[in-house]
């Protein structure tokens, strides 16, 4: 195989995950929900998925309960969050912490198991063209059809929504559903795909960077994809530039991702076009209807 | 955001205190704290495997505690929290913990501190290490025999003593057997994160590599291995079921007998301020079985660790020659201890600059 086809591989490998759960919380924020969750929703995924697949010997299996999974915590949270109106940055925290502390536990007998690897279709991963396809669908709801249009009312002025007659909280909880679906199947993505195995906090993270980038993204789905992209790009590159000797400092090369993150925020903000706020304007405000 | 997810930190800190058996105000209590998770299968499984042979060997005399997930950053606190809550003896796992441990051994005089791979004593502050390099030697020499591109790839986690002297020694191992045997070496700047390990795998082999070697605690590179045909080295636990066909052998750490010693010592009173360094002798460095390997490699390499336990063979003798040319240790003689636990430089033949 040719070599540098190989890293094209391990770029798209270590941008999917992130692809699709910063997909999710996309669709969550657009909605004025913000769901700093997004790292235990998706290591609960990570072990639901494993076990699944462990225990059935069915990897697909596994990716159905990585979505359940997710889902399941998302519910939580918009139980927590949306029925009964409680802070979302600090639900959002204690949903990660909650997510890594159970995952552990759950997972502890499937340590140092070999998992069950989710077959390739045609020589690629399947979730790879479904992250795209979810991205696609996402960008043309959003934006394309009246389902999206009142995501984003909701997300923009909920008393305007609900003023309308929609109803905010419903519309609420979909979304963000819908974001632990993704982000569950970001942590299956991880359990079954990219390190076939469970170890406790395998994530490492990557839900927080999710997170970051749909504000890189400026809330925007095809921006994701070239947030996730560079990132994993970024980190890849690292690792060649470390493998050729150019004495470059390590340090300063696992930095360059995070740098990078940075000053594409610099140029976004810089340039009136592109910094054009698309921020849900109630994005972390909580909605209590009035009678 | 930031104090958000600090007090976060704090919070899981708290969560993650748990305690093995019902209190027993009798009991001696013995206390760890890992880096990791006891759920890695590397690092700091093994150390809890210590920990594990302990309260069933002494269990009816000691109650072991043990707080998992520590950063390094925030050690102190959790190390504190530990000697106030009455243990007696506190064993600290990462070679981070170690100004933290001297600071808190300071405060409480009583309690014994054990502090792993450090190179810092006080009276009441042990350090425990071992020589994994032995290991990195066994493994250069099967790396050197069986790579066909003769590059191996080396995925390291942060440029600390330890870390420096197991690729010098992997190095030394090599060129016994190869002389012109390259090393790439990649640092991932972490102990723990499977994807980042698996990327750096991927990366290696796809610049010429052919044998991945790791001192990162997941089984992410050796999947990799096994997925492309190629071959690794399994890293602190056997990690045969994750690469059947492409791990050689894994260096396994085995912390049982010197922790179940240890805590011994302080039930007896006979416990003393030392700085513990065993190796393949004391079986604290042990070589899981060969696979995937001709007999004769095997053969070599049986040799290489007899000679090693009886002491006839020392990776680090004299003269080494470093990377920048001058030369270390006299003809026949092996390097002083301190000289291994202190390694800030690379051997000659490794073209990797080394991180400051």
């Amino acid at each position: 195989m040719d070599a540098w086809f190989a890293v094209l591989l391990t770029i798209v490998t270590a941008a999917t995950p992130l692809l699709l759960a910063a997909t999710g919380e996309l669709v969550a924020e657009r909605s004025g929900v913000l769901n700093l969750g997004v790292e235990g929703m998706m290591v609960m995924g990570a072990v639901a998925a494993f076990g699944a697949a462990l225990l059935s010997g069915n990897p697909y299996l596994g990716i159905i309960a990585a979505i359940l999974a997710g889902m399941a915590m998302a519910l939580l949270f918009g139980f927590l969050t949306l029925t009964l109106v409680s802070n979302q940055v600090a639900t959002g925290l204690s949903l990660t912490l909650l997510g890594l502390g159970l995952s552990g536990l759950l997972g502890e007998s499937f340590v140092g198991e070999p998992g069950v690897r989710l077959p390739k279709w045609l020589g690629i991963d399947m979730l790879i063209p479904v992250s795209f396809i979810l991205t696609a669908a996402v960008a043309h709801v959003l934006f394309r059809t009246k389902a999206g249009l009142v995501i984003r009312a909701v997300g923009d002025s909920h008393n305007s929504a609900h003023a309308l007659g929609y109803s905010v909280i419903a519309v609420r909880y979909a979304c963000v559903l819908f974001g632990g679906a993704c982000a569950g199947l970001a942590g299956g993505y991880l359990s079954l795909v990219y390190t076939p195995q469970w170890i406790e906090n395998m994530t490492a993270g990557r839900g927080w960077i999710a997170l970051a980038l749909v504000v890189f993204a400026s809330w925007l789905p095809w921006r994701v994809v070239v947030g996730a992209y560079l990132f994993g790009a970024i980190s890849i590159f690292s690792f060649i530039v470390q493998t050729r000797a150019w004495n470059v400092p390590p340090q300063f090369l696992n930095s360059l991702p995070y740098l990078g993150t940075i000053l594409a925020l610099v140029v976004i903000s810089a340039n009136r076009r592109l910094s054009r706020s698309n921020a849900p304007a109630s994005l972390g405000q909580p909605f209590v209807p009035d009678r | 955001m930031k104090k958000l997810l600090m007090s976060a930190a704090a919070l899981a800190l708290a969560v993650g205190i748990s305690t093995s058996t019902v209190s027993a105000a009798d009991k001696l209590k013995a206390c760890w704290i890992y880096v990791g998770a006891i759920g890695d299968f590397g690092w700091t499984h093994q150390h809890n495997e210590g920990r594990l042979a302990v309260e069933k060997e002494l269990g009816d005399k000691v109650q072991t505690i043990f707080v998992e997930n520590v950063a390094e950053a925030d050690s102190e606190r959790a190390i504190e929290r530990l000697a106030r809550d009455g243990c007696a003896i506190i064993f600290t796992t990462s070679f981070g913990f170690m100004e933290p441990t001297l600071k808190v051994a300071k405060k409480f005089p009583d309690v014994k501190f054990e502090h792993a791979t450090g190179f810092k004593t006080a009276d009441n502050v042990t350090t425990y290490n071992a020589k994994f390099h032995e290991g990195r030697y066994v493994i250069g020499q099967i790396a050197a025999k069986m790579s066909k591109t003769g590059t191996a790839g080396y995925i390291v986690s942060f440029p600390i003593p330890e870390v420096v002297a197991g690729i010098n020694a992997f190095m030394l191992g090599a060129q016994s057997v190869n002389p012109d045997f390259k090393v790439k070496i990649v640092w991932a700047n972490t102990w723990y994160d499977p994807g980042k390990e698996a990327d750096a795998a991927k990366v290696l082999f796809s610049q010429g590599a052919d044998i991945i070697v790791q001192h990162t605690d997941s089984t992410a590179a050796l999947q990799v291995a096994e997925e492309q045909g190629k071959h690794g080295f399994g890293q602190a636990s056997d990690m045969i079921k994750f690469a059947p066909n492409a791990q050689y052998t894994a260096i396994v750490d085995n912390w049982r007998p010197y922790y179940i010693r240890r805590v011994n010592d302080v039930l007896n009173g006979t416990w003393k301020s030392q700085a513990s360094w065993d190796g393949m002798k004391e079986g604290t460095v042990s070589i899981a079985p060969f696979t995937n390997l001709p007999d004769d490699v095997v053969k070599m390499a049986n040799e290489t660790i007899e000679g090693i336990k009886s002491g006839k063979l020392n990776p680090f003798t004299g003269p080494i020659t470093k990377q920048d040319g001058s030369v270390v240790g006299e003809a026949g003689k092996p390097l002083a201890d301190g000289d291994i636990l202190g390694m800030n430089w690379y051997v000659k033949g490794i073209d990797d600059k080394l991180p400051q």
